[in-house]
Order: structure tokens, then sequence, then C-alpha cells
């Protein structure tokens, strides 16, 4: 029997009933929720985000089913209206909605027959033949099938015009209900072996208390009789205090019956629930969970699946159905990869598991986390930043652990984890952030102002890098403040004014890597998101409670009640602690949303790749390296049993593969009507990877074969990406275009604008923007039907990145540039696309996703930096998101911030993950308001503020020119510099002054202007130009940073003093080395990180023992000349030189292609080009440029 | 009273001007909703566009019937708009077409304002050119 997809949709759909019914029933308020109820509903929220109107059309054909608050209540209407909608083409839901409702009857697959049967080989189709099978094109058995498996109900129950009714009759019958998922046995996908736990468990489970039915459902038997329910979230001790104090302040004694309670029984670092069934269940219920609970409990019993919400074994049966039965399996058996799937939905979306099991099983991109206690995970993993810990030094501060909790949690199993990194290199900021609270913040301030004169301090980059400041909050609040990783400010003290802005000449902005990966991420099941009923952000740790039941939204001050159902607290399972709850104590959290959130039911996974084929491209020989990667990874795609997969190629025709299951092998249909394409056969091109596993194999197999002799030298991109645009809009999805030459016929075709003559030009540089507008145009279509572009450019002479790039940065996909890959001449390319297809392919990604940022009333946003498009003034539309992009935003202060002294930003991302479930990642960060110039410098933060300078930049070069965007790089340093100086008074006049917070300002800006995106002077190719930029746009902080400012070590001489000690791997920390040949010496070698590059360099004289330990040659002499990698040798320095530069390759989520260069003149400009500080022919040394600075200043 | 063919030119760019006032308030209208977050920007920029290149025909055309007409004051009020259409017009993004209103950087707060303000401008000096209009007009019936 069973029925796993529909019981999984059993779970999304009617899991919030019963809480509905339970909170009716507690208060007295049964409310049969009439459909008419809607109209009412809506018009709370929406006059203030009218933006909400289209969303709240598409769902009037929907039923409510069930919004547990209606109006009656007096609670805070949950989300009746989204606040964030995907879906603008308005009739995008109609059509989707309608057919889900229909029997499946109507949309039989269609015959196979009717498929045109070609050899491979046959060319040209007949074009006649095409409108046979046009009728077709809206039939997709298999994603209808699956879609009114999930809404089926919903849909009749509309029809039947008493949807709620019939809810609740399925609530009281449960028996009733299961009859039900068995009378639709054809709906349900094929993949009955997976679940284990459906028959286990029953499927409906009903309040057993009241506080369990806020919370969804607990079994009635399990509810009472679990263990005690340990706050696993926000663990012991320091949080603990917190918790107390903030109890406190709220004076509810009998809270402290409840915490000890809950917290008793857990000295042991497992992962409590909320609500938590035994963990033996949810093991084997939900197969990832034991690959999560691997990583937290060392102690092996006492384990519990953390639970925030829905119900214990219910949920997880159910998602252990919906899960593609290959998948669950390949994701726990290799954590070490970058499992992208989402192992998460299902894990979390059974119940919030382990937060980190998912997330370290996604984390994915470092080797090992399986066997890695999470802290040691976290510290190996994370960016070296993080002011949620203090008391760490910088080079160590790397937890990327988006909840401060962590830190508060160190005295308990996260402890030992940290302490050994803490100590080597405590500094004056460290130490006074070590005393804690806000005692040491004017230390941090007045360090942070020390005047620096730039001219005579040579020295001025720290041994590590530079950590974010932090901002003067008060203690508490630090704690959960989001982590800088995910969202950093530029100015760290915001301030009050817009005149006070301008006073300091710094840009004020925010990055953001909203959706990387994550160790621990609290997953919350509520049927009830709070949020501001007015401005619609999502409640957050730093709100504040007026009383028990009424909450002030911090960002626009209005006065919430608080829901019912949020006053129970699933962590102590104790009612009435409403500031306890996971949303309150942790700034980065994620919401499992409601089909409120949802503008037509979760869609498959589904990727297209549309592959370039011309002879051009089948001399690179990437087709080889791509099919090989894809045969490797075909089963680690994120997705589930849904998930479809379709191959498209193309050179001057367009190719299609039928893979539809059944045939014996692929069918190739060739479409040569390149001026109006069409889909020949619109449902069996893209397949579902599980039922055609076999043929999709043979075709990647046989591909690289299929075109060897092929002569077409014609490229024929635009009318593919048509082709793959009329192919993805029923669903959206993910199309990567593999290209390697500019385009040369139909639609979209491009000349070649380069002039190899002025690739060195100082003059200004032409052809930055796009030639025609047509990729830009597919590209918003395209994301108006979630479809989202990734680019592989591959091309080694002038393809037109500017035009082509359009297409992913409107559509929020990535651009990959490979100059000159060849699979044979270009051997660290291939490795390096390979390694990259490897991330690329199994990362996590999220699908309809839409961003939206919010911030404290009198700051808005004035401009968005990134892949993506802009929707409304605070909305960005994803039509796919994926863990490795940033975005930039700039802001104004409109109104003065006199009235509050904290300012926060939410920004919060809705997105449909891989495996159907529809999520809400929020973040939220708090900073300081101030009404000092002297306090806004001391919050500068420099990294962050040459970041969106680069953003504005690029912008500014391509709209104006590229010689205006150097100017205005060059007066952003003079004009802080200059504000600083007529600032402060005590300085002397001499010199160049900085302040300590600004003295790697100019050294940054340098390094900008010496980028290839914008440097002038030096041959650069146009296209490698238009990657740096794009590369600025879409990459997070930390990366467009390396690539800023590389950073340089030496290697030669490591040694284990201070270094990481993590997971039985010794990392050296050798100190950062200034930019400069200065500093490089004949006897040494030295590695420098240049974000997507690493080079050896290995000095002339270098010191014989170190070639031979560590590069296996017996001298200098010996070594060849294309070295990609270090040879694994038994010798220490061998083992240390490897674990420091894999340690380096882990911090990054495409690893680095690595470059072993010896000191010769063919390879020198490579690597001396990133030598900043140094004069070049074209552009100032360092010193140089402070003096020219300086020279502006006086004038 | 003569019915001069300046008399005409004025009874025809009268009836014009009201259509500029009429495309101006409604791009007015248009911006002001981006800003409120009624509308999406594709939705909205497709019409603005599409008024863009009959607004400047139209004045174009208004200032090459004073210049038969031979007035060259009315002329002369008209042409720094001229330009400045023609400088808008041909300093639009490299990739063609598309001649501003840009879906894709239209709601880049800086160039939301500067279309209000320039919406808001036009609307004024279509306003008092109509006005002038209307009095050269009549001027142009009753003098001999």
């Amino acid at each position: 029997m069973s029925t796993p997809g529909y019981t999984s949709n059993l779970n999304s759909t009617y899991g919030v009933n019963p809480t509905q019914n339970g909170a009716a029933a507690l208060h007295h308020h049964p409310h049969p929720p009439h459909p008419p109820l809607q109209p009412q509903q809506r018009n709370g929220p929406d006059p203030t985000h009218p933006a909400m109107y289209p969303a709240s059309s598409y769902y009037s054909g929907l039923p409510q089913q069930g919004y547990p608050s209606g109006p009656a209540q007096g609670l805070p209407a949950p989300g009746k209206a989204p606040l964030m909608n995907a879906d603008y083409s308005g009739n995008y839901y109609h059509k989707t909605h309608s057919q889900p409702g229909a029997p499946p009857g109507p949309y039989p697959p269609p015959p196979t027959s009717q498929t045109p049967t070609q050899p491979p080989s046959t060319t040209n189709p007949p074009v006649s033949g095409a409108p046979q099978y046009l009728p077709q094109s809206y039939q997709q058995p298999v994603p209808y099938s699956m879609s009114a498996n999930y809404y089926g109900q919903h849909y009749s129950a509309t029809s039947q015009g008493q949807p709620v009714q019939q809810q609740y009759h399925q609530l009281h019958h449960p028996h009733q209900q299961q009859q039900q998922q068995q009378q639709q046995p054809n709906l349900v996908p094929a993949s009955s072996g997976t679940t284990l736990g459906t028959p286990l468990y029953p499927i409906v489970s009903y309040p057993s208390a009241p506080g369990s039915s806020q919370y969804g459902t607990l079994r009635s038997s399990q509810a009472p009789a679990g263990p005690p329910p340990i706050p696993n979230m926000m663990p012991p001790p320091t949080q603990n205090a917190l918790q107390q104090q903030q109890q406190q302040q709220q004076q509810q004694p009998q809270q402290q019956h409840q915490y000890p309670h809950g917290n008793g029984p857990t000295p042991t670092p497992t992962q409590q629930g909320y609500g938590a069934p035994p963990l033996h269940q949810t093991a084997t219920v939900n197969g990832q969970s034991n690959a999560g609970q691997q990583h937290y409990d060392q102690t092996p019993p006492a384990p519990v699946g953390p639970q925030y919400g829905s119900a214990a074994p219910s949920p997880g049966a159910l998602d252990g159905g919906s899960r593609p039965p290959s998948g669950a399996p390949s994701a726990h058996s290799s954590p070490g990869h970058q499992q992208g799937g989402d192992s998460s939905s299902t894990t979390t979306g059974s119940a919030s598991p382990v937060p980190n099991s998912y997330e370290s099983l996604e984390g994915g991109s470092y080797p090992g986390p399986s066997s890695v206690p999470p802290t040691n995970d976290a510290s190996k993993q994370a960016p070296p930043f993080g002011y949620n810990y203090p008391t760490m030094p910088p080079a160590y501060q790397q937890n990327p652990a988006p909840r401060p909790d962590t830190t508060a949690s160190q005295g308990g199993y996260n402890a030992p984890g940290y302490q050994p990194y803490s100590q080597p290199f405590p500094s004056l900021s460290q130490l006074s952030a070590a005393l804690g609270g806000l005692s040491g913040v004017p230390e941090l301030e007045v360090e942070a102002l020390r005047p620096v004169n730039l001219l005579q301090e040579r020295s001025i980059l720290p041994p590590s890098p530079p950590a974010p400041p932090e901002p003067n909050l008060s203690s508490d609040l630090r704690k959960v403040n989001c982590s800088p990783d995910t969202f950093r400010c530029t100015l760290s003290c915001i301030p009050q004014t817009q005149a006070l802005l301008n006073k300091a000449r710094l840009p004020l902005g925010l990055l953001l890597h909203p959706f990387r990966d994550l160790t621990q991420l609290p997953v919350i099941t509520s049927n009830t998101i709070v949020r501001c009923r007015s401005c619609r952000t999502y409640i957050n740790p730093f709100v504040s409670f007026l009383d028990q039941r009424r909450w002030k939204c911090n960002l626009c001050y209005r006065v919430n009640d608080v829901p019912d159902e949020f006053m129970y607290n699933p962590v102590t399972r104790s009612y009435g602690e409403p500031h306890k709850r996971p949303e309150v104590q942790n700034s980065t959290v994620e919401f499992i949303a409601s089909s409120d959130y949802m503008l037509r039911p979760p869609q498959p996974a589904v990727y297209l790749f549309v592959m370039d084929v011309s002879h051009n491209a089948i001399e690179t020989g990437y087709l080889n390296v791509l099919c090989q990667s894809l045969l490797e990874n075909l089963e680690k795609l994120p997705g589930d049993s849904r998930t479809r997969v379709g191959f498209l190629t193309f050179d001057s025709t367009i190719h299609f593969y039928n893979l539809q299951e059944g045939l014996s092998q692929p069918q190739m249909l060739v479409v040569s009507d390149i001026n109006d394409v069409f889909i020949p056969t619109p449902d069996s091109l893209l397949v579902n990877l599980k039922e055609s596993m076999e043929l999709v194999k043979d075709l990647l197999s046989s591909l690289p074969g299929m075109f060897m002799s092929t002569r077409e030298t014609h490229s024929a991109l635009g009318p593919a990406l048509q082709a793959a645009y009329k192919l993805m809009s029923a669903t959206g999805g993910r199309v990567s275009v593999f290209q390697t030459q500019l385009p040369t016929l139909g639609a979209g075709m491009l000349q070649s604008r380069e002039d190899p003559n002025q690739r060195s030009s100082n003059k200004t540089v032409q052809h930055l923007g796009p030639a025609t507008d047509f990729y830009k145009k597919l590209a918003l279509d395209c994301s108006g039907q979630q479809i989202g572009v990734d680019l592989f450019l591959l091309s080694s002479q002038y393809a037109d990145m500017a035009s082509l790039a359009c297409m992913s940065k409107y559509s929020a996909g990535s651009v990959f540039y490979y100059q000159a890959f060849h699979h044979h001449h270009n051997q660290a390319q291939k490795v390096k696309l390979h390694k990259d297809l490897q991330r690329y392919l199994t990362r996590k990604i999220g699908f309809e996703a839409v961003m939206r940022i919010r911030c404290t009333k009198g700051l808005s946003i004035h401009t968005f930096h990134g892949n993506f498009f802009v929707r409304s003034t605070d909305l960005l539309s994803l039509a796919n998101v994926n863990p490795d992009s940033g975005f930039a935003v700039q802001m104004s202060i409109d109104e003065s911030l006199a009235d509050t002294s904290l300012a926060c930003f939410q920004a919060a991302l809705l997105y449909t993950s891989s495996k159907g479930k529809r999520r809400i990642r929020v973040h939220t960060l708090c900073l300081p308001v101030v009404s000092q110039l002297s306090d806004v410098f001391a919050g500068a933060d420099v990294q962050a503020i040459t970041c969106l300078l680069a953003n504005m930049a690029i912008d500014r070069s391509i709209s104006s020119s590229l010689s205006d965007a150097r100017d205005a790089l060059v007066n952003a340093v003079v004009d802080s510099l200059e504000a600083f100086r007529s600032n402060g008074s005590n300085l002397q006049p001499a010199g160049l002054i900085a302040p300590a917070a600004l003295r790697l300002f100019p050294l940054y800006v340098l390094a900008l202007l010496k980028q290839k995106a914008l440097r002038t002077g030096v041959s650069t190719r146009l296209d490698e130009r238009l990657f740096s930029m794009c590369e600025f746009k879409s990459q997070p902080l930390r990366q467009v940073m390396r690539m800023v400012h590389p950073d340089l070590y030496r290697i030669d001489n490591l040694t284990e003093q201070g270094a990481l000690h993590l997971n039985e791997r010794v990392v050296p920390q050798p100190p950062l080395l200034q930019l400069t040949a200065e500093k490089l010496s004949r006897e040494g070698a030295f590695v420098m990180d240049c974000g997507s590059v690493l080079f050896l360099w290995v000095g002339k004289c270098c010191n014989e023992v170190f070639i031979r330990d560590v590069l296996g040659c017996p001298n200098y002499a010996s070594i060849p000349p294309n070295m990609t990698e270090i040879p694994e040798l038994e010798t220490a320095a061998s083992e240390r030189s490897r674990a420091f530069v894999s340690w380096l390759q882990e911090s990054r989520a495409f690893p680095a292609a690595f470059y072993i260069l010896k000191d010769d003149p063919s390879s020198k400009s490579n690597f001396f080009q990133h030598l900043v500080e140094d004069r070049s022919e074209s552009a100032f040394s360092y010193y140089e440029f402070l003096l020219h600075v300086q020279q502006q200043m006086s004038k | 009273m003569a019915f001069t063919f300046a008399a005409f030119c004025y009874m025809l760019t009268l009836v014009l001007c009201a259509a500029l006032i009429f495309f101006v308030i409604w791009q007015i209208i248009a911006f002001d909703e981006l800003r409120t977050d009624f509308k999406n920007p594709i939705d909205q920029s497709n019409p603005t566009r599409a008024l863009v290149v009959p607004e400047y025909s139209i004045h174009g055309l208004f200032c090459l019937m004073f210049m038969c007409a031979g007035e060259w004051v009315t002329l002369g009020l008209n042409i720094p708009l001229l330009f400045y259409h023609l400088w808008r017009f041909f300093h639009r993004p490299a990739d063609g077409s598309e001649v501003m209103y840009d879906p894709v950087s239209v709601m880049n707060a800086d160039i939301l304002n500067y279309c209000q303000k320039e919406s808001w401008c036009k609307l004024g000096f279509y306003l008092l050119s109509f006005f002038y209009y209307l009095y050269s007009m009549v001027y142009a019936l009753v003098s001999f």
C-alpha cells in the first residue's frame, strides 16, 4: 500500500488542522472557517503591503484550508497574504492550479507511439509533425499527478464548496482519511518502498494536549510520556542565564520551574526536540536523522530528535515517504560531499531534527564532517569572522553558526571545540571583548579610532584576516545577533541621520549571504508564523515584549498581540513564555511555511542542461568532463522522487532527447527551424530522473562521442534558450547552459565587439554593457516563470560575456567562466571544471524564491547588487537561489533615527526546497544607532565597505565609464579620510591619518583598482573583465575579499606553533604577509590564496628539504612546470603543507584551481599581478597611492 | 480674424498637448505605483516605455510645426525640451531597442527618483505650455 507521496502531502496540508481545531477548542471559539472570511482576512495586513494583492487574488481559487487564526480569534493574521509572492505573472497560478484539481484522467501519459521514433542519428524530424504533438504541450503527467497527489484534496474540497468542513471531518475520522489515501493509489508515485515509517505510525495525529495542539501534533500516547523536553537550541549555561534574565524582566516566575525541568537532563549534547519523541523513532523513520545524529551525539544514549513542532513520528514517516529511496542513502552515505540536496527538508521538515543534522549534511564542501564533532566542524569550515565569539582571536573565530547560542552554550558541548583555539593571539580588542559586556566596548572604540599615520606605519596588515568590527551592543543582544558571515553592515554603528552619514562619507549598505550552508539552523514548524501586522516583519530576538500578550515590532514599532499558539514554548513545553521561543532566541531561523506562502503547489526540482556541441565545443572536450560529472552526481542532484531532468544540445540546430521511460535507448529529436522553435514532444523531454535513470545514463555516456565528427561551427544559443524556456516554463527550475563561443545564429546572435588592440588601453573601455537586450528579456521571462539560468562559458575567443551574462544576472543564476578551456592543454582548468561541477550539481538549491529585506522605519533600501530581478522597493525575485551567491544593498536614511537606539534589518528568504517544501529563512541583524561622527568611524567595517564600493564602482563603470568609476573609488578614500581628519582635532597635521578601523581602506581600494574588473593599462580581455565584474556582484563577501586582497603565506617553514587542531588534523597557521615582492624571498615557498585560484610559488633557492619533502622532487630544477597539486608524501612537512592547503580549500564553496609556479619569467606575471602593494607599469604602488591620496586631500 | 497656419498649429498642438499631459500623468501614476509596490516593474515598464517614443515624436512634431509656422518664440520655448529628448533618446543603454525605463534598473532608487522628478517637471511644462498655446491660438485668431 504505502502511499508515501500521499501521506506526506497529508502532513503538509492537513498538519495545520489539528492545531486549528485544538486552538479553537481551547478558546471556545469554534470558528468554522468559511471561505467568505477570506476578503476580510486579507484586508488586515494588506493595506500596508499592497504587493500582496496579486497573490491573494491568485488564491481566490483556493479554499482557505484552515488558517488557524481567523480574525475572530483576535490573533494576528498569520499570513493570509503571503508577504512574498514568488510569482508575479498573473495567470501563472491559475494555469497550474486548475490542473491538479482535475482528475488525472484527462492527462494520461501520452502513448509512446506518438513520440517520433527516430534513430539518434536522424536529423530533421518533419516540422509538419509538430502540430501533432502540440496539443499535449501542457500535459505533464508526472508532475500533475504528483501535484494532484499533493493538493488534490484541497481542490476537490473547494469544488465541494465546504473545504473546511471536510477537513474537520477528516480530522475526526482518521480512518476515513487513511481510506482516502488508499483510494488514490494511482496518484502516488511509485516510491512506496521508501516509506519506512508510514505503516508503523498512524498518519493522523490528534491534539493530545492543549499545548501540543499548538505545535502540531504529538502522538497522544507519546505526548505526556516523552522524555522531558530539552532545549537543544538554547542549551546550557549562558543561555540559561540570559533566559533567566529575561524571565526576571518579564516577571514570570513560574517559568523557572519549567526551564530547569527542561534543561536538567541535558548535559549530553543531544538534539532535543521541541515536543520531541524518542529518537529511535525518528531515526528509524527518517533515515537521515541518523546521519545527523552522528555528528552530534557523541554520547550514544539519550538521543532525541529535536522537534519544534509538528509532531513526532508521523511527519517523519511522511517525509521519509516523499524522499526518493536513492536520495536518502546517498545523502548520508556521503556526508562529506556537498550534499546540496535538502536532505534538509526531509529531516528538518519532519520535525526540525537536529537542527544541525541536515546542515552538516549539506554543509557539504568540507570533507568528513560526519566524524567531526560539530564544533570542530564549524570552526573548520567557518570563514574566520565572527564577532559572536569575542573571546576568540580572529583567526579562529570561525564558527559560521548563525546562532549565537552556540557561544552561549560553550559551557556545554561546544566548549571543548573552541577553547584550544581561543588562546594563541590575544589582542587588545579580544581581551577587552573577553572582559565582556559593555565595559569592553569603549576600549574597542578607542582602538578603532586610534589615528594611524598610514605613511609611517608600514605593516598595517594584521597577522590573520581582519575580523569584522563588533557592534556596540549590550552583550545580550550581541550574543543573539546574526552572524557577520550571513549579514553584515558596512557601518556597524548606524548614523542617526543622513546628514551624519554624509559627513562620514562612507557608504551605508548591507552585505548578505542569505542562503549559505549553515552548520546549525533552528527549523521551526509552527502553524502560525508570528509576524508584525503592519510591516509583516517576522518575530525576532530584537522585538520587545510589552507584557505576556503583546510584543512591539522592532522595525515599525507597532504593538502586536502574541497569538495563543506562540504562548506555548516548545522548548520547555510550558505555556506563557513567548520570549523563549526559538524564534525569539535565534536571529537566523527557518520556518516551514504553510500553503499561505505558496502561489502554487511546490514544483518538483527540474534541471535542464543545455550544451553547445558545435565543432568548437567538441574541440575543447568539455562534454566529457560534464557528462562524467553528471554521471557521478546524478543521484546526488538535490531533489526528491519527483526530480526531473532534461538535456538539450545545439549547434546550428537544436537537438532534444526523448528519455521517456520504456524506450530502449534515448531518442534524439532535431529541430532545425531555429527561427520558430517548437518543442517536438512536450512530455518526454523532461523526465523523472528516477524512472528514466538508465536512459539518462545511456545518453550521458554516449553524448561525448555522438558529435565527434561534427563539422558544424555555428552556434544557435538564442533559439536553444528559447526552447529551454518553453520546455521549463510550466514548472520552473534550473537551466545550465554550456557555451563555448559567440552565438552566431538565430535570435540573440552577437558580433565580436572586442578590439584586441584596446585591451590594455588607458582610455575608457568600451562595450561593458550588453549588445542586445535579447538575453535580458529572456532572463526576465525566465525569472517570471521561476527558471534560473546558469551560464558556463568555456570560450577561448571573445564570447561577449557582457551580453551573455545577462541571462544569469536577471534570472538569479550564476556565471562560471573558464578562459581557454581545453581538456588536454589546460589540465588545471579541467580539474577545476570537474570540481566545480561536483559542487554545482550537488549543492543545495531553492526554487521560486523571493527575498525581502526590511529595515527599521527611517531606513530605506536604495540600490541592490547581485543576481536577481528587483520586483519592488524591497523585494528581490530569485528564480533559483544557491548557497554561494551573495547580495549587496545600499541604504539611505530617510528619516532621523533619533528616537531609537537600535536599527534592525531583516532579510527573509522564501523558497521551495528541492524536496518540495516551502521554507522561509529569516536573518535579523541589529545594530546600534549613534549620533557621533567618531562612533560612525569606529564602527566602520572596512571589508564590507570595500565590497560595497566595488559593487558601486562596477555599476558606475557600466552606466558611465571605467575611469569615472576609478575616480570615484579614489574619491571615496579621499573623502572619508578627509572627513575623519576634519572631525578629529587632536591630530598632528603631517602625514595621512586614518582611524584604525579604516587603516586598510586605502590598501583595499588600491587593490580594487588593480582588479581585472577595474584596472586599466594592463592587457585584460573584455570577457575576463566582465566575468570579474560578475563575480564581484554575486560572490559573498569572504570570497570577494580574497579576490581583492589575496592572502599570502610563507609555507616552507610551517610550524605547529599556534596551529589549529581540527578533527585530528593539525592545520598550521602562518601569518599573513603583505602583498609585496619584498616579502617574497628566493629561499622560500609561498602560497597565495586569490579566491578562485591558489598559487604555490617556489623561489629559486628554495630550501631543498622543502622541495624534496613537500614537492617530491630532488631539486628546484626538476620541479615539473605544470604541477597542480601537492603530492601525498609521508613526511611531516608534506602533511603540514597539505593540511594547510586543504584547509584553505575548504573555506570556500568551489575549490580553487591550484598552480605550482616556479620562479621563472613565464609564470611570473600571473603571480605578481596579485602583489597589489607593488608598483606596476600602469598603476601606483601602495606608497605612491597614499601620496596621491594625500595630495588629493590637500587640494 | 484670420485663420492662419499658425492658428491651425496652435489648435492642433492644443489637442496634442492635452494628450501629452495625459501621458505624463500616466507616467507619474506608474512610477508612484512602482514606488508603493503596487506593480511589478515588468508590467509597469512595458506600457511606460511604449509611451516614450510617441511622446517624443509628438513633441518633435510641435517643434516642426512651429518652425514651419514661423512661431520662433514658441519654438524657442520648446527647443530645450527637444534637445533633452534627443539626448535621452540617444543616450539610452547600448542594448538597443529599449529607450528607457528598463525594468531591471528602474527600481534603483536613484533612477526612480529621477524618473519621477522628470515626469513632474514635464507635467508642469506641458501644463504651462497648454495655456500658452491657448493664449497664442486666440491671439493668432483675433489678430490681423
